[in-house]
């Protein structure tokens, strides 16, 4: 069998790039490291975004980033299909990018936060959830400043409608996302953003949960299974 | 020999974005005896200076500059002015 290769970019600020490839290796396919000045991804089969503070969050999260060469490359792949997902600062850049719609803004209170937070999933569907149920509540820890997600009501709505909110946050509101969003997919159904850490939930030993591996156990099903070239579209 | 013009953008979050760094400052107000204030939104100044005149093709680029990278269009606006 093919080995699935998965990118993990590293931009100057990056905090999770090497937990984001020890979960790739976990969930059995091949972490493949990138760098944010190249405009190579090297044949990887997808690619993650990880969180962190990418440019020390200057500007805007995600905002520097997003003109980085490797970025380039990484949209036209995505444009073609390549399933991405973007986790916390990874999220901000594709929504900096327009691959996704909407914008992360500061936490409603202000606080930076940090727990191990429920999720209910909605979409499974995705290249990155389909190992979940829909309506399966998982716990994966969730650390950010900026992480409400803000878009307008009709970008909302149809995010609504068209089934392409991913996750939403269970019990209190932890950021003031927009109708408890936690993370979104595009229309196409292969890139996805996650404002939580799927990556700190793999392993019993350091995490809440090992809920987070579906993500990455999700990837390489869908890579599998589509014999590593196309991957079918969420709706 | 004129002085390199400086162009001003400033940056603030659209009216119904909710500013949570604005209502904050509207917190530390009340601890200052000031209680007639009634709205506090924050937002980012740039001051840009450039190397002799400004030519139409630049300005343009200031304007691109502004809406692509200086603020975000989904949630912020952008005003640009020239200060001679």
């Amino acid at each position: 069998m093919t080995t699935v290769r998965v990118g993990v970019v590293s931009f100057p600020g990056s905090l999770d790039d090497q937990d984001a490839a020890r979960a790739v290796s976990l969930a059995g396919a091949e972490p493949v490291r990138l760098w944010h000045a190249d405009a190579d991804l090297r044949s990887v089969d997808a690619v993650i975004l990880p969180g962190g503070f990418s440019y020390g969050d200057y500007l805007r999260c995600g905002a520097i980033a997003k003109f980085a060469p490797v970025m380039g490359a990484l949209v036209d792949a995505a444009n073609d299909g390549m399933p991405v997902l973007g986790i916390c600062n990874g999220f901000q850049i594709l929504c900096e990018s327009g691959l996704l719609p909407g914008a992360l803004t500061r936490n409603d209170h202000l606080h930076f936060i940090c727990r191990d937070q429920p999720l209910i999933i909605e979409n499974a569907s995705t290249p990155w959830t389909q190992s979940f149920e829909i309506g399966e509540t998982i716990v994966v820890p969730l650390k950010n400043g900026e992480g409400g997600y803000v878009a307008d009501e009709s970008t909302l709505d149809m995010l609504e409608a068209e089934g392409r909110i991913i996750a939403r946050y269970v019990g209190a509101n932890p950021n003031g996302s927009r109708r408890n969003i936690a993370g979104i997919t595009n229309a196409r159904g292969n890139v996805v953003g996650l404002m939580p850490h799927p990556e700190h939930a793999v392993e019993d030993l350091t995490g809440p949960s090992t809920d987070g591996l579906g993500f990455f156990m999700s990837a390489l099903k869908a890579l599998t299974r589509d014999g590593l070239t196309s991957v079918s579209p969420a709706n | 020999m004129p002085t390199a013009p400086r162009v001003i953008v400033e940056v603030m979050l659209k009216p119904e974005i909710l500013d949570p760094q604005g209502r904050a400052i509207i917190g530390a107000l009340g601890r200052l005896g000031i209680t007639d204030v009634v709205d506090v939104r924050q937002g980012k100044r740039f001051e840009i200076t450039l190397d002799g005149a400004l030519a139409d093709a630049s300005l343009d680029d200031l304007h691109r500059v502004a809406a692509e990278l200086l603020s975000n269009p989904v949630i912020e606006d952008y005003e640009l002015r020239i200060e001679a």
